[in-house]
């Protein structure tokens, strides 16, 4: 039992540390915020293109990617490690992860060669960024309910409908696109997948404003968009299959974290006072920290206990997820409980006046969606339940009507 | 990184798993918990013929010399068997005192009969239901006699040796005792969890020595408390996890309103979340092994994250359990009290979820940095 690269991986951590040293800043430390870098702001996307083209031409884009695809052709570990040392540095990060991560896997896996050739290298290199278009207001945990409709003309589709929670619609060039062409078939079999240009004539992007008041996501409304069935993946009527590639291939990240954590909570309790004395000296809250600290703990080991699967070749199984459940529901906790120390004061959210630029705040209006994004914390737990316990599926009450007869609520 | 038990611990851990399934059934369990035998005879001899009493002491006081993942993996399984015998009072607590504490020879007077099972060992601290504040103690260590009353003494009625936790000249003293020695009183005191053998022992000037030299007697305590608290945290883990599982095979046999009970979200969440704060609390296990084997900086921090979580995921799998279980579960003929018993028992046995939270926190305060 050890924390030790083996030789091949400690040679790949120095290659990976050396170009790091070369071409990155390092972070300044006792910075511990690391707030979701601005994907909004162009001049952010710049940086972070150029920043991706030199990770590209090193080999560590793709790192997991086979050679055909324009990747290292190496392991998740590589992955990690190269994770690892990145996450030490001031690089902008997050623009191409749902490209990279999700819809180019997709396209090589499904597409044609063409189709990888063209799009692969491309999005390897940053020169273009993709967006996924899954989500619909009346389908979201229930994503096989979506209703985006398309309809064969010649050797083009015509699409109609709404999309939604699309992170990056408003500066993309591509998306990739589930739709149903078959509203007479059960649920899952009238789907079809297809990618698109995203400046097709006919899209209409229209930025969400979150409960924080920032706007990540869009709305994005298809009227009459034509899309060539060559930009078609998988069979008509097998747009479900397509999507459980796009799903799976969520890569595994140490996932820079969004927010505040136990250290910051802990350093706030020893600067507030309370009647007798400093917060941390306080039992109530002395408990409380303790609680996140043993969970904070206990999920870096499990990572730990992942990185060491991965090490070995192995896959690991769904029992991973059991980070983004904690997580959530701990950064929620944290934040509330902070300003609960700040007493009235805790409501203030300008940055001159809050501890640590009103961070505590700021994780209370955008933790809820650390709950919810990705799938949510039922969503979760039923996966816990399902894939890791084996417990029985819920029963479905929609699985062999056509689409068309399912009942539908307010959408 | 190779954050896990190596392949020859895993055949070991398989090998008890399989042994204990035999001879550790849960009629085993019942018959000490109600009759009146203090713990089962032939399966502790069997345990100590096989040489797990012995795995982490070193081979030139008697023992395997297997080092403290062999204990960590051993202890997960008799865990998860609700072992009735005095194992973890001899081997996590006795045993692990005099390697920390002892002279050469209390350690070559001690271990050598803790590793062959010949001998039984405990640690009493206890006075009574209160904290155990170590300054403020009532049992006395003076001119080589020890006085007082320590009340529940884990195994305290069929132990031979006990390292006792007293107040001594300078500060506290951890005091081995033969408790076969006159001035000595015991009896057995009812518990929770009868599967496991507690007394009240009486001290009237009995002979005893100090453990090791003089003063470091609340170090030393505290040392052998995070040293055990590691391996209870294996075991905590491994009854956690069948807790887990018989949860989970009931909700898959038991039919409510025409389907299984485990395909209703109530149930399914339930045993996500105690899966959730099982595999935490075995991560956190994992690491205060790493800690324990290594005589890490960390092995304070670590053993304190690990028994608050095996504390916490421990109970809450034997309480839902029951739960899950609904009125069978709250009969005597269902499995289910045997574990809600011994998580209760267990997150009390080294002081309680409430005092090692605190003490985490007086750790963070001081490393300050580690976080």
């Amino acid at each position: 039992m050890d924390f030790d690269d083996t030789p091949e991986e400690a040679e790949f951590r120095a290659g990976a540390h050396a170009f790091l040293e070369k071409n990155a800043q390092r972070r300044e430390s006792g910075v511990g915020m690391v707030y979701r870098a601005g994907n909004e702001d162009p001049e952010f996307r710049k940086r972070a293109k150029a920043w991706q083209a030199k990770k590209a031409d090193a080999g560590y884009a793709g790192i997991t990617w086979p050679k055909e695809w324009g990747g290292r052709g190496g392991t998740p570990i590589q992955q990690v490690i190269y994770d690892q040392e990145e996450a030490k540095y001031a690089v902008p990060r997050g623009l191409f992860d749902i490209g990279l991560g999700m819809c180019i896997p997709t396209i090589c896996t499904w597409g044609t060669p063409e189709h990888r050739d063209r799009f692969a290298r491309k999005a390897l290199s940053g020169e273009e960024v993709w967006c996924q278009l899954f989500s619909e207001p009346a389908a979201g945990s229930d994503l096989a309910g979506l209703r985006t409709r398309a309809e064969r003309d010649g050797d083009h589709w015509v699409v109609n409908g709404q999309k939604i929670w699309t992170s990056g619609a408003q500066y993309c060039d591509f998306g990739v696109l589930v739709t149903r062409n078959d509203f007479a078939a059960r649920k899952h079999k009238g789907l079809t997948y297809f990618f698109i240009d995203m400046k097709s004539p006919g899209i209409e992007i229209r930025p969400i404003k979150q409960i924080s008041g920032a706007s990540h996501f869009n709305e994005v409304f298809f009227t009459d968009v034509r899309v060539p069935d060559s930009q078609r993946l998988g069979g008509v009527g097998e747009g479900w299959k397509v999507s459980l590639t796009t799903l799976m291939n969520e890569r595994y990240t140490i996932g820079g974290r969004i927010g505040v954590g136990v250290e910051d909570v802990f350093e706030l309790a020893r600067k507030i006072e309370l009647d007798d004395g400093p917060a941390l000296k306080n039992e109530a809250v002395r408990d409380k920290l303790a609680d996140w600290y043993v969970s904070s703990q206990g999920l870096k080991y499990s990572h730990f206990r992942t990185m060491t699967a991965l090490s070995r070749g192995e896959t690991p199984g769904p029992e991973s997820s059991i980070g983004k459940l904690v997580n959530g529901t701990k950064l929620q906790s944290i934040a509330a409980f902070a300003m609960d120390l700040m007493e009235q004061g805790g409501v203030i959210t300008d940055p001159d006046l809050a501890p640590l630029a009103a961070a505590f705040q700021q994780t209370l209006m955008t933790s809820p969606s650390a709950r919810i994004a990705g799938g949510s914390d039922e969503i979760m737990r039923n996966i816990i339940a399902e894939r890791v316990l084996g417990l029985p599926p819920d029963i479905r009450v929609d699985k062999d009507l056509p689409f068309n007869k399912l009942p539908t609520g307010k959408a | 990184m190779n954050f896990d038990f190596g392949d020859d611990l895993k055949a070991l851990r398989d090998h008890a798993r399989r042994v204990l399934r035999e001879r550790c059934t849960s009629a085993v369990v019942r018959r000490v918990l109600e009759g009146p035998e203090p713990y089962d005879k032939a399966l502790w001899k069997d345990i100590a013929a096989m040489g797990w009493t012995g795995a982490a002491i070193a081979e030139e006081y008697g023992g395997a010399g297997l080092g403290h993942l062999g204990l960590c993996v051993l202890a997960e399984e008799l865990g998860s068997a609700l072992a009735p015998v005095p194992f973890s009072s001899s081997i996590y607590l006795a045993a692990e005192a005099v390697l920390s504490g002892g002279s050469e020879a209390q350690k070559k007077a001690w271990l050598p009969k803790l590793a062959s099972g010949e001998a039984i060992g405990t640690l009493a601290v206890a006075e009574g239901p209160a904290k155990a504040n170590p300054r403020k103690l009532r049992t006395t260590f003076r001119n080589g006699t020890l006085s007082g009353e320590k009340l529940p003494v884990p195994d305290g009625d069929v132990a031979d040796v006990a390292i006792v936790v007293a107040q001594g000249d300078r500060g506290i003293v951890l005091a081995v005792v033969d408790l076969k020695s006159a001035g000595v009183t015991r009896a057995p005191v009812a518990t929770i969890d009868p599967s496991r053998s507690h007394a009240r022992i009486v001290f009237a000037n009995a002979p005893a020595e100090a453990l090791g030299g003089p003063g470091g007697g609340e170090a030393l305590l505290h040392r052998v408390q995070d040293r055990a608290a590691v391996l209870f945290a294996f075991e905590q883990v491994g009854g956690a996890q069948r807790s887990l599982e018989m949860a989970r095979d009931y909700a898959l046999e038991r039919y409510a309103f025409g389907r299984p009970i485990g395909s209703f979200q109530a149930i399914k969440h339930k045993l996500a979340d105690i899966y959730v704060a099982t595999e935490l609390a075995r991560s956190n296990a994992y690491y205060g092994a790493w800690a324990l084997a290594r005589d890490a900086a960390e092995l304070p921090l670590a053993a304190a994250a690990a028994r608050i979580s095996a504390n916490e995921a421990y109970f809450q799998a034997a309480k839902e359990n029951i739960q899950v279980h609904g009125g069978m579960g709250f009969t005597w003929e269902a499995d289910c009290h045997l574990y809600y018993r011994r998580a209760k028992l267990l997150s009390l046995v080294l002081g309680s979820t409430r005092l090692w939270k605190d003490r985490l926190i007086t750790h963070l305060e001081s490393a300050n940095a580690a976080l």
